[in-house]
């Protein structure tokens, strides 16, 4: 049950940021920070289907959170959300094609070896 | 106030609010939680610790927001890795929660992990030629007061 909700945050978290980074781009990079254009922009977000479904999927991830301290320790919980970024560089080299170097894929070795100790 | 300074202070409140955040949602969830239906969870958030928690981690996205509008992700997220020690002994020193040597080495592990990824991965946007952290950093050490 708690491994099942790990993987659902973690999944949650990452197609969020995935979904965010696409609507972000595909409404172009604010220029004008003046109220009424912050107004506009944020308007538009708001009917831009992928900025919805990453705050859809980042609502999933936080309550799956919540859940999850409702059972386990602190010190069980937040570490282990870490496998956020194993998550992320497999699917940034994986899906997005992109070079992912030899320093973050023994970053994300490390993280792997240590969320196997802190659920020891 | 220097930038440097200006970093430091802002990184502290980033690592500050999202630790005791995640403290003050644990706090307030009760161990007998029920939370089975979409109704029971948003009820939650309006537990006192909870919604105290919950309003920590929106200072800290804030804050990491303004954090990182100055500075670059590979300078934000090792610094910030520390939380996941200052989260562990938060949860030893006000939750009691018994932390095994396995569990610290763990701990430590991810914290490098973690630093090590942001390090690795290489920025999409082009850098600002000189780090303006590190030409501010004289002018921080000249304008320290006297303690």
């Amino acid at each position: 049950m708690k491994w099942a909700l790990v993987l659902l945050m973690v999944a949650a978290t990452t197609v969020g940021e995935v979904l965010q980074a696409a609507g972000m781009r595909r409404h172009g990079e604010i220029h004008d920070f003046r109220p009424t254009a912050i107004g506009r922009a944020l308007s538009l977000m708001a009917r831009n289907r992928f900025v919805i479904g990453s705050i859809v999927a980042m609502a999933v991830s936080f309550f799956a959170f919540m859940k999850l301290l409702s059972m386990t320790d602190l010190s069980f919980a937040v570490p282990v959300s870490a496998v956020t970024y194993v998550m992320e560089t497999v699917l940034a080299k994986y899906v997005l094609k992109e070079r992912v170097n030899a320093l973050r894929w023994a970053g994300a070795m490390l993280v792997v070896f240590g969320v196997t100790l802190v659920s020891m | 106030m220097g930038l440097r300074a200006k970093t430091f202070l802002c990184a502290t409140v980033v690592v500050l609010s999202n630790a005791f955040g995640d403290f003050f949602m644990k706090r307030g969830l009760p161990d007998t939680a029920r939370l089975n239906t979409p109704l029971e969870y948003v009820t939650m958030l309006f537990q006192p610790w909870v919604t105290l928690g919950v309003l920590l981690l929106v200072v800290w996205q804030l804050s990491r927001m303004a954090l990182l509008s100055w500075a670059d992700l590979s300078y934000v997220l090792p610094v910030t890795s520390i939380g996941y020690v200052v989260v562990a002994l938060i949860g030893r020193v006000f939750l009691d929660e018994s932390i095994s040597p396995t569990r610290w080495a763990g701990i430590l592990l991810i914290m490098g992990g973690v630093a090590l990824v942001s390090l690795g991965t290489s920025p999409s946007t082009a850098a600002p030629s000189a780090s303006p952290r590190l030409r501010a950093k004289s002018e921080a050490s000249s304008q320290e007061e006297p303690a």
